[in-house]
């Protein structure tokens, strides 16, 4: 049986650009963006650039505060909850950020960061708090002796590990992961999707996964999200989106991925979108992909597609797959 | 120890046992230990590896790029007969640019931000051939709009902070071959681009290079990249070539343990979630106190003693594959 963990309902938050005067519009960085998470679940987020996939996280996080929308943990709201509550729900949900080694206090020994947020939560004593960290070290492949030194004597995928451990230390529900093994190196990245994956295994964590390697997602998501400038176009079962992208942009984005194999995939094969992404500055009226689309429509240029259920599941935020009513109307 | 013997297309580019140190002679890093590699006319040759194996470097050393106190030690770098190591460094800047085009990761840091960006593309070419700087920039104009700059008169008036990453790209793609070199080095040309900007700048080289007939040497960590782009490709690990085959053997019949074990780490889009991850244990090797024999060694599954006892040689096991590891022979099983 499914439990819903965490609901994201409508999120919005726009940032006010830097220029004065008439230069000086918000920037909407992420727009109505509602989504929810079951226990045991990773939901994968991928985006390009400027997607506003790491404001999401931010957001969701409690981090930064939202224009409007909240987020409900458990069925708690985390949103606009009181300070203590807040601090509660917080533990419940902890991030991994790309660069691991400037997330760690450099002043700190590896056991001392570790424990670090039991500390800010007041749990536990100094003895506990120590042990606490010890076992997690072995968890995540270190060893215990590494508790003394500091994070700089480590490498890019060990300061990883640390900062997995960290992560787990207040043990969470939920883990958002934010291009947590983009800097890595292959063989360094499969170890630690790999330690992702056992840990979600052994721990029945939630995680959200965030990147704009779209394999990467793949391979550890069951559901995937697709955002386009400050909105998920697209969302359903991993498998079924890969296989059988709906939303044109989502298309778009698996035809250029380069295929490890030279026999499915050469360079003439790789399908070119057009134009670049819009900027979220300047965001184009209706659709924000319609510029770039094969296959708009007329209404695409005025109007911005609510996100429709299409199949169990699956839901897209494109005409070509709106309701039969809509499709009528964009057919006039 | 031969390379393999291609056969097809002309040798633009011959490198015979390429090694550079940084450091002093005694406690320095061997950045690149005897690399060897062949770029023939009208082919797309890539270099693979991960951070450090010294597939930069080993570009950098071609070019005569190595700074002090890095230094090329060893080898020939042989263009048309001359071996570029003996050249001076007049010589080095005629060839540069005129012979060689060259294209780096990071397009805003190549650029110079206070010249407009047809002036930049016009200095290459002034550098290089007698021509009015008119007609230089005339042909600026018409390079920018060959790579896919829309509007390239006005643009060419544009400094390098108005463009966006993939036109940096573009750009920096034009100055390359503003001289129409035969040989182009493109250095993780696409690492800091979008997925979909990426695959129109990698179409642009492809096509490009097809059109001038040129050799496209490209070095890249993306082994998705180098299925999509090249002909031949050499796999680098701590500054050695550890296998080298033609793209589609490389992908189907890898022999060396480190090409296995690389294809085994892709997260691929098409891989089954339930398909095991097979991660490489352990670090890549500390260059300053790198282990006796063969270098991923100490990672490998397959290692037996004699691959600590001594380097296993690049040999050649088929027409156009060679391998360096003690077992290439031998039908190695998966871990």
């Amino acid at each position: 049986m499914t439990e819903t963990l965490l609901t994201v309902a409508g999120l919005s938050k726009s940032f006010r650009a830097r220029g004065t005067g008439l230069f000086r519009r918000p920037v909407r960085a992420v727009s109505d963006v509602s989504f929810t998470l079951q226990r045991g679940e990773t939901l994968g987020l991928v985006g390009e650039s400027g997607c506003g996939k790491s404001t999401l996280a931010r957001l969701v996080l409690n981090l930064i505060p939202p224009d409007s929308g909240h987020v409900t943990i458990g069925g708690d709201a985390f949103t606009r909850a009181g300070r203590e509550a807040q601090r509660r729900l917080r533990r419940r949900m902890q991030i991994v950020f790309q660069d691991a080694l400037s997330s760690l206090n450099p002043r700190m020994t590896v056991g001392v960061n570790i424990a670090e947020p039991l500390r800010l939560q007041g749990i536990g004593n100094a003895a506990e708090r120590r042990e606490a960290a010890h076992g997690l070290l072995e968890r995540v492949g270190l060893r215990v002796q590494d508790a003394e030194r500091y994070p700089h004597e480590f490498s890019g995928g060990q300061c990883q590990r640390i900062a997995i451990a960290r992560a787990l230390i207040l043990k969470p529900d939920i883990v958002v992961f934010d291009e947590a093994v983009s800097a890595l190196d292959v063989s360094i990245r499969a170890q630690i999707l790999r330690l992702v994956l056992d840990l979600q295994q052994q721990l029945g964590l939630s995680y959200i996964f965030i990147s704009h390697d779209l394999g990467v997602v793949k391979r550890v998501s069951d559901r995937i999200a697709v955002m386009y400038l400050g909105r998920i176009v697209e969302i359903g079962p991993a498998d079924e989106l890969v296989r059988g992208p709906l939303h044109p942009y989502a298309e778009a984005l698996l035809r250029a991925i380069p295929i490890a194999d030279p026999r499915r995939m050469r360079v003439r094969d790789l399908g070119l979108a057009e134009g670049e992404a819009a900027s979220p500055m300047n965001p184009p009226d209706g659709c924000a992909f319609h510029q770039r689309c094969t296959r708009q429509l007329a209404i695409c240029a005025s109007d911005i597609p609510a996100v429709h259920h299409v199949s169990p599941g699956r839901s897209t935020a494109c005409f070509l797959h709106a309701s039969p009513a809509a499709s009528r109307q964009a057919a006039d | 120890m031969t390379g393999p013997s291609m056969s097809g297309g002309d040798i633009a580019l011959d490198v015979r046992n390429l090694r550079t140190r940084f450091g002093p002679q005694h406690g320095g890093v061997i950045a690149v230990d005897g690399v060897s590699l062949t770029l023939r006319r009208g082919r797309t040759t890539a270099l693979v590896g991960e951070s450090g194996s010294g597939k930069s470097v080993t570009a950098l050393s071609i070019m005569g790029l190595i700074e002090p106190p890095g230094r090329v030690i060893d080898g020939t770098v042989l263009l048309d007969g001359r071996d570029l190591r003996t050249a001076s460094d007049r010589e080095m800047e005629a060839i540069r640019g005129a012979r060689i085009g060259m294209v780096f990761q990071d397009p805003l840091t190549s650029l110079n931000p206070a010249l407009t960006i047809g002036s930049q593309i016009a200095e290459t070419i002034l550098a290089h051939e007698p021509v009015s700087a008119a007609a230089a920039h005339a042909r600026a104009v018409t390079l920018l709009e060959h790579v896919g700059v829309a509007d390239a008169a006005a643009r060419a008036q544009d400094y390098p902070h108005h463009f966006s990453g993939g036109m940096r790209q573009r750009v920096l793609i034009a100055a390359a071959i503003a001289c129409r070199p035969g040989i182009i080095i493109a250095d993780e040309p696409t690492t800091a681009l979008d997925v979909t900007v990426q695959a129109k700048i990698l179409r642009l080289l492809h096509d490009l290079q097809q059109e001038m007939h040129a050799s496209l040497l490209l070095i890249t960590h993306d082994l998705g990249v180098v299925a999509s782009m090249a002909d031949d490709v050499l796999v680098m690990y701590a500054g050695r070539v550890l296998e080298h085959a033609d793209v589609d053997t490389l992908f189907h019949a890898p022999k060396h343990p480190y090409t296995r074990a690389l294809l085994g780490c892709i997260a691929g889009i098409e891989d089954d979630r339930t398909a095991p991850l097979q991660p490489i244990e352990g670090l890549p090797p500390d260059l300053r106190n790198p282990p006796p024999g063969c270098r991923f060694a100490p990672r490998c599954v397959h290692a037996v003693a004699a691959c600590t006892a001594a380097v296993p040689a690049l040999q050649t096991i088929a027409d156009g594959h060679s391998v360096a590891c003690f077992r290439a022979m031998e039908a190695l099983g998966d871990d």
